[in-house]
């Protein structure tokens, strides 16, 4: 037994020697299990993570644009009913305008209306006041002259001499009415 | 009893207390395995401690290919397992550490680290395997220097070879007199001591770890006879709960492994201080 022990103590190294063959194999086995991992498994599995954590965040930003997009919906339905809101406004305040402005216009028709009535009418009786006046002159000269003539005599009956001093008595006739009204 | 004592196991010995024999105490024996294939003397061999690491590897890429061959944006149940662990050291550790921008090109790496050291580790309570393929040098040391390589070569690529040499002597004017032997001392811990500490620091505590075990195991079976069979119960309770313990510090290690890295690799990138 105690001679076993010491050839086995012979044999026995520095257990901090290394062994070159098991430093190979080391080395093997390591690079077999880097090799693998870092061309393929983790590549894949951190392809999945990053999907992963996009399919988490892109589902917040999905229901984010849903609510954004709500929202602006909202807004924008707001601001329609604001927009007919006024829209209603501006047509009543043009309805009353226009009514205004049309009431005014038939009333300076009207206006116009009855001044050119009453213009005419003036006239008409201007002009059968003249026709009245020129008629009555001669009917009243050729009575006169009738009646001065039965008065005073044949020598009145001279028509040219006659009608000038028939004429000069209805003119200051004329002159007199004027200066008295 | 076997030809050669490296090769005995503690149940192949019918040796027990009272029976006139010695307690067949673990020891270097212990770490050391006949190869499967080829002459330990050879230059090429293979033996346990290759075959559960590579057996390891296969595993990991089983898991790992199962959980992530095709993954799906709603999670099953092995997924969910995969991304959690995944997340754990991507997260807590690398972007913790490095941040978010300068570390994503390097979890792959962390990560890979990560699970090949905790599974290495996780050999060691493996029924029939029962060996932390860690507790040889070799495998901590390999993953070391890989690091090693990364964090200098970065070192230079970031700072150039004079902001490089800075950052490895920690150079600081303001340390006057002192200020040569500082930059001795840091140089030294920095390029020369801290790989070495990082691969025995896994190193030595899986090979305390499973010296334990064994301890505690062989134990059980030397003292069962006569008396001390009540002294085996004891020592079988020890073995539940150093396995438990070890389960802890199995991924504790593999933690500390990966911290330290980001650690290394954020030295490198940071402005040298």
């Amino acid at each position: 037994m105690s001679q076993l022990l010491t050839v086995a103590a012979e044999e026995m190294e520095n257990p901090l020697v290394p062994p070159i063959p098991e430093l190979v194999i080391g080395l093997i086995a390591f690079v077999i299990v880097f090799g693998f991992l870092a061309w393929k498994l983790l590549p894949n599995i951190n392809k999945v993570l990053e999907e992963r954590r996009e399919a988490i965040e892109g589902g917040i930003e999905k229901a984010e644009a849903a609510q954004t997009e709500a929202q602006s919906v909202l807004e924008q339905y707001k601001a329609q009913l604001a927009e007919a809101r006024h829209e209603a406004a501006r047509l009543r305040q043009e309805a009353q305008e226009q009514g205004a402005t049309l009431i005014a216009e038939m009333r300076a028709e009207g206006q116009r209306q009855r001044e050119e009535i009453v213009a005419a009418g003036h006239t008409q009786i201007e002009a059968d006041r003249k026709a009245a006046s020129s008629a009555l002159r001669q009917d009243v000269g050729k009575l006169a002259t009738v009646l001065a003539g039965k008065l005073v005599g044949e020598s009145l009956e001279d028509h040219a001499r006659q009608s000038r001093v028939i004429d000069r008595f209805l003119d200051e006739l004329e002159e007199k009415a004027e200066a008295s009204r | 009893m076997s030809a050669d004592p490296t090769q005995v196991l503690a149940f192949e010995t019918d040796c027990h207390i009272f029976d006139g024999c010695g307690f067949p105490a673990p020891g270097l024996h212990s770490f050391l395995f006949e190869p499967i294939v080829g002459n330990a003397d050879d230059a090429v061999y293979f033996n346990k401690t290759m075959l559960l690491a590579l057996l390891g590897s296969i595993i990991i890429i089983g898991f790992f290919w199962a959980a992530f061959r095709k993954p799906k944006v709603v999670p099953g149940k092995l997924q969910m397992v995969a991304e959690a662990g995944y997340d754990f050291i991507r997260r807590g550790v690398v972007y913790e550490t490095i941040g978010k921008k300068e570390g994503e090109k390097y979890v792959p790496l962390v990560v890979s680290l990560f699970f090949f050291i905790w599974m290495m580790n996780l050999w060691s309570i493996v029924p029939l395997a029962q060996f932390p393929v860690t507790s040889i040098i070799s495998y901590p040391l390999v993953l070391a220097l890989i690091v090693y390589v990364l964090w200098v070569s970065l070192t230079f690529k970031r700072h150039g070879f004079v902001g490089a040499f800075k950052n490895f002597t920690g150079y600081d004017k303001s340390l006057g007199a002192v200020l040569p032997l500082s930059m001795t001392i840091e140089l030294f811990s920095n390029l020369l001591v801290r790989p070495f500490t990082h691969a025995v620091r896994l190193f030595a505590n899986m090979f305390a770890g499973h010296t334990l075990l064994l301890l505690f195991t062989i134990a059980s079976w030397y003292l069962l006879n006569g008396l001390g069979i009540a002294y085996a119960g004891v020592s079988f309770i020890m073995v539940i709960v150093m396995t438990a313990f070890e389960l802890f510090i199995q991924a504790l290690q593999a933690y500390v492994f990966v911290l330290l890295t980001c650690s290394f690799i954020q030295g490198a990138l940071a402005e040298h201080h």
